[in-house]
């Protein structure tokens, strides 16, 4: 198979960027699509040219780095996976494929495309936790939780924090990554104690950080590889207002 | 330098209470004087961070990836073990620690062991606490399962991704100590160099992965918990970022390194399909509870496998092991895997696999069954090759998965170096020549919640530390000889890329330094990495600059240092005249293909001492005794 892509090169932070053509070829459907942009690197190295930065370490899956728009599309075309699940069979020989780092204000480029999603650290330092030192607490199974709240905890628990979902959103809204924290943590016994704190700060810091408001369009959960449900900013939303009305 | 391994007096059972009485504590109002730097953010790295931070210390945490929570222990999949013998099915800290000791074949530690099978069960409690949302029964409680082989359900887990669970946990721990501003994280940091004066160690030196610049910082200790070295195989398990750098340098500055030739293969990867492969990819072990592995009985049937009548198939680990059958070791699994495939049993294109066949337990028990229990690994394995593991048997190979050796530690878990504590996957300690499946992670954050915290103390509240400025020799001499080592790679404009060389090195690892080594294949490596170094300063491109964010600078520095620790691990394998867990040496196995140990020879750590790049290392051995866990013969008829 053989591909053209068009690929955003962006020097640093402060640099302007534009769009490159490079040919991938000898490309078999059964390479992953991070493995073809290792096959043109490869290329580009042995001419002695940059080689395109991309953020990427699992690639299972599960750690959340790697992420880019594939034709206009976060993570590319298929539903549920990272982008570093992808196969070139998904792809049709010969066609185009346009490359772009994730386009939100809360995300600057730090290079090609390679961002920043520190603010994503910064939301969870804002209360995505429970406060408990390590020693002194009580026996696992002290506090049962049921089967069917544990599941849906841990559905939102399976966030990789990619940020597809903010690249997704026309507002670049960070609602569905806060929603997934504060959702797992609502459903848990454990997270009782400091929900409203929670939910207040996390949601004050998600705007301090530029993340745009959410407008329900659910392109998020689209583009989710973990297909997260927007059900949860829903909770999310009832946590808020409960802790506004308390 | 005689080898100190600092083991408590006492019974067993007692060493680490008393221990941890006689450990000098750090008056509480003076903690926040002392300032500790953690390299690493994984399990064992995190877990440390946050809880030194609530004690009190000032705690600086770095690591290479974006955000604490990308390293690598986000990717473990099947679980992490406990003796809470909440099952009822006999389990005990003795059990755990009896099964530890003879599934690392009797090269580790018993002390060590012991302390770990103890903490175990506060890890379960302290993750439960943190919203750590463990798999449940209907009743509520956590649920278990029985894991790589052993007979008790001893494993607790979070559908197939424990690790992420468990490292967000972790991840959230240090958050919190972020936000409470005793933890300063720094993103996108990668340790070059470690800085040791007067013999202590007192800080490292770092390049800003996005600037390019290097940059010091001082401590009172160093923390490494920089995980393993699996990636000197090139395509392996780990992600693809994991290195040896941290370990390596320090290495280099004077902390032994312990039983490098101890790798241990996992035998259920997905097959290597192509020659652009750039990583293996794991099915959780958990997969040979239900599924039965076999090769058919004629060498290379080209039969499609559902073709293959149940008489004409072997079900070679069942055959052999009785009472095991698909569940024994991960290292007796993987060399019997290899040997099917060598004789000519192989199945698939490459003739590199064997079979993995779900069909009878979809028989007993539905196929809705088998989706509940793996249903995401059935849906990675059709991403990743296309087919249906319903309707045709999986394909399977062994892969590299994880080093049991690194840097050696003491009880206290503090390498040769004072100052310096190795944790996680990066030290040599508690699994010797063979880990156990589930006991990775529980190391980590033993290591990292319950040990460190302890001995740490110990170290600083009897140590002195005079002043330091970071425009001492010492940082501006490292941080020169780093600069200087990324210039020359950019200088050097050859022709062949960093992977290239990567991969190489890796091919030479893996046929004659992987499953299954010889003395002759060890000769080879020992002779054909001095002729690839060479080659590596002659010929490699780097291409970009060096003040800016550039991948391939990042990864020409790790190749460099896999090089040599690849001449280690060599060294290492030919000297260990025996075979022992992960570590088979084919002059070296009972009549019937087992590991044959020699303990009258080779009954200890082999730590290893750095003498300069092509210098011959010297050896130094801590003698092991075992009195608790009488050495046998590992039998798993
Ligand atoms: C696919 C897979 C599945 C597994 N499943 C299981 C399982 O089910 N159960 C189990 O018990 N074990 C499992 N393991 C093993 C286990 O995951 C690892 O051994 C363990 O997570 C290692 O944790 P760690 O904290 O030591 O290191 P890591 O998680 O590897 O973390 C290393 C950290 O160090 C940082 N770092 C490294 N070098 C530098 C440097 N030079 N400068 C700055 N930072 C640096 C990295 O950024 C990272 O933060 C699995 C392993 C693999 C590969
Ligand atoms: S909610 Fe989904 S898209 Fe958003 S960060 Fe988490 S995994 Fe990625
Ligand atoms: S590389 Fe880890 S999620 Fe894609």
């Amino acid at each position: 198979m053989q591909f053209t892509l068009k690929v955003w090169r962006q020097h640093d932070r402060q640099a302007e960027g534009k769009f490159v053509e490079y040919k991938a070829t000898d490309i078999t459907p059964d390479m992953s699509f991070l493995e073809m942009l290792d096959a043109v690197n490869l290329d580009l190295a042995r001419n002695g040219e940059e080689t395109i930065a991309f953020d990427h370490d699992c690639r299972e899956g599960i750690c959340g780095s790697c992420g880019m728009y594939i034709n206009g599309r976060a993570h590319g075309p298929l539903r549920g996976v990272a982008t570093c699940q992808l196969y070139m069979r998904s792809f049709k020989d010969g066609n185009t494929i346009v490359l772009e780092p994730w386009r939100a204000k809360a995300f600057p480029v730090i290079k090609d495309l390679v961002v920043d999603r520190s603010a994503f650290d910064r939301i969870i330092q804002a209360g995505g936790y429970v406060s408990v030192d390590t020693g002194g607490v009580p026996d696992a199974n002290t506090i049962p939780v049921p089967k069917p709240i544990a599941e849906e905890a841990f559905d939102a628990a399976a966030c990789i924090g990619c940020g597809a979902c903010v690249a997704a959103c026309k507002n670049s809204s960070a609602m569905l990554f806060v929603a997934a924290k504060v959702s797992q943590l609502a459903l848990l016994p454990q997270g009782q104690p400091e929900q409203k704190a929670r939910v207040e700060r996390m949601i004050a810091q998600m705007d301090e950080e530029e993340f745009g408001g959410c407008s329900n369009t659910y392109a998020c959960e689209a583009e989710c590889p973990k297909e997260i449900s927007v059900s949860h900013i829903a909770r999310l939303n009832r946590e808020f207002l409960k802790a506004r009305l308390k | 330098m005689t080898l100190d391994s600092k083991i408590p007096e006492g019974p067993i059972q007692q060493k680490w209470d008393n221990h941890r009485f006689n450990l000098k504590l750090v008056n509480p109002a003076n903690k926040r004087k002392y300032h500790i730097i953690v390299v690493g953010t994984g399990l064992a790295g995190a877990s440390a961070a946050a809880s030194l931070a609530e004690l009190g210390y000032h705690v600086t945490s770095l690591c290479y990836h974006e955000s604490p929570r990308r390293a690598h222990s986000i990717a473990a999949q099947g679980g992490i073990n406990a003796p809470k013998n909440y099952k009822n099915d006999g389990d005990s800290v003795w059990r755990l620690f009896y099964d530890t000791v003879k599934g690392g074949d009797y090269r580790a530690r018993e002390a060590n062991v012991y302390r770990l099978a103890q903490v175990s069960g506060n890890i379960i409690d302290q993750c439960a606490a943190q919203g750590v949302p463990f798999a449940r029964e209907y009743g509520g409680l956590l649920d278990n399962r029985s894991f790589g082989g052993a007979q008790v359900s001893r494993t607790f887990y979070a559908r197939g991704q424990t690790g992420q669970q468990l490292l967000l946990g972790a991840y959230q721990a240090l958050c919190r100590q972020i936000d409470s501003g005793k933890v300063k994280f720094y993103a996108r940091r990668e340790m070059l160099d470690l800085i040791v004066i007067d013999g202590q160690a007192r800080g490292i030196v770092a390049r800003n992965l996005e600037s390019g610049a290097i940059e010091p910082y001082i401590g009172d200790a160093v923390v490494l918990a920089t995980g393993g070295y699996g990636n000197v195989f090139f395509l392996s398990t780990n992600a693809k970022y994991c290195n040896a750098t941290a370990i390596w340098r320090a290495h280099k500055r004077g902390a032994l390194f312990g039983n490098p030739c101890f790798t241990q293969i996992h035998p259920t990867c997905i097959p290597v399909a192509s020659d652009y492969q750039s990583k293996l990819t794991l099915m959780s072990e958990s997969l040979r509870n239900d599924g039965r592995i076999w090769v058919p009985k004629k060498a290379r049937d080209k039969r499609d496998p559902r073709q293959i009548p149940d008489a004409e198939r072997d079900y070679y680990l069942e055959r052999m092991y009785p009472s095991f059958g698909n569940l024994v070791p991960r290292d007796v699994a993987s060399r019997r895997a290899k040997e099917m495939c060598d004789k000519g049993h192989g199945v698939g294109p490459t003739q590199l696999a064997v079979y993995l066949d779900f069909a009878e337990a979809i028989q007993r028990n539905t196929k809705e069954w088998v989706a509940e229990k793996y249903g995401n690994l059935f849906d990675m394995y059709h991403e990743i090759t296309g087919e249906n593991a319903y309707e045709a048997p999986m394909r399977i190979y062994p892969a590299v998965h994880y080093t049991m050796g690194g840097l050696w530690v003491d009880y206290n878990l503090m390498s040769t170096i004072p100052g310096l504590f190795v944790l996680g996957e990066a030290n040599f300690s508690d699994h010797g020549a063979n880990r156990l499946g589930a006991s990775a992670l529980m190391q980590g954050l033993g290591d990292g919640y319950f040990i460190i915290p302890y001995t740490i103390g110990n170290y600083l509240a009897t140590s002195k530390f005079p002043p330091l400025k970071s425009d001492h020799p010492a940082f501006t001499e490292a941080a020169k000889s780093v600069l200087e080592q990324t210039r020359r790679f950019v200088s050097i404009k050859g022709k062949r890329p960093v992977d290239d060389f990567h991969r190489q090195l890796g091919k030479i690892m893996w046929d004659l330094c992987g499953m299954a080594r010889n003395a002759d294949g060890l000769k080879k490596v020992l002779q054909s990495i001095p002729q690839l170094r060479e080659e590596w300063w002659k010929d490699v491109v780097v291409p970009g600059s060096v003040d800016n964010f550039n991948p391939e600078i990042e990864k020409a520095g790790r190749v460099a240092d896999f090089f040599d620790l690849a001449e280690l691990l060599a060294t290492d394998a030919l000297h260990r005249e025996e075979s022992c867990g992960g570590h088979f040496r084919e002059e070296y196995q009972t009549e019937d293909g087992e590991a044959r140990r020699n303990d009258d020879k080779f009954m200890y750590v082999a730590a290893w001492e750095y003498k300069g790049v092509g210098e011959k290392s010297v050896l130094h051995k801590e003698p092991l005794s075992f009195e608790y866990v009488k050495p046998s013969q590992r039998s798993y008829k």
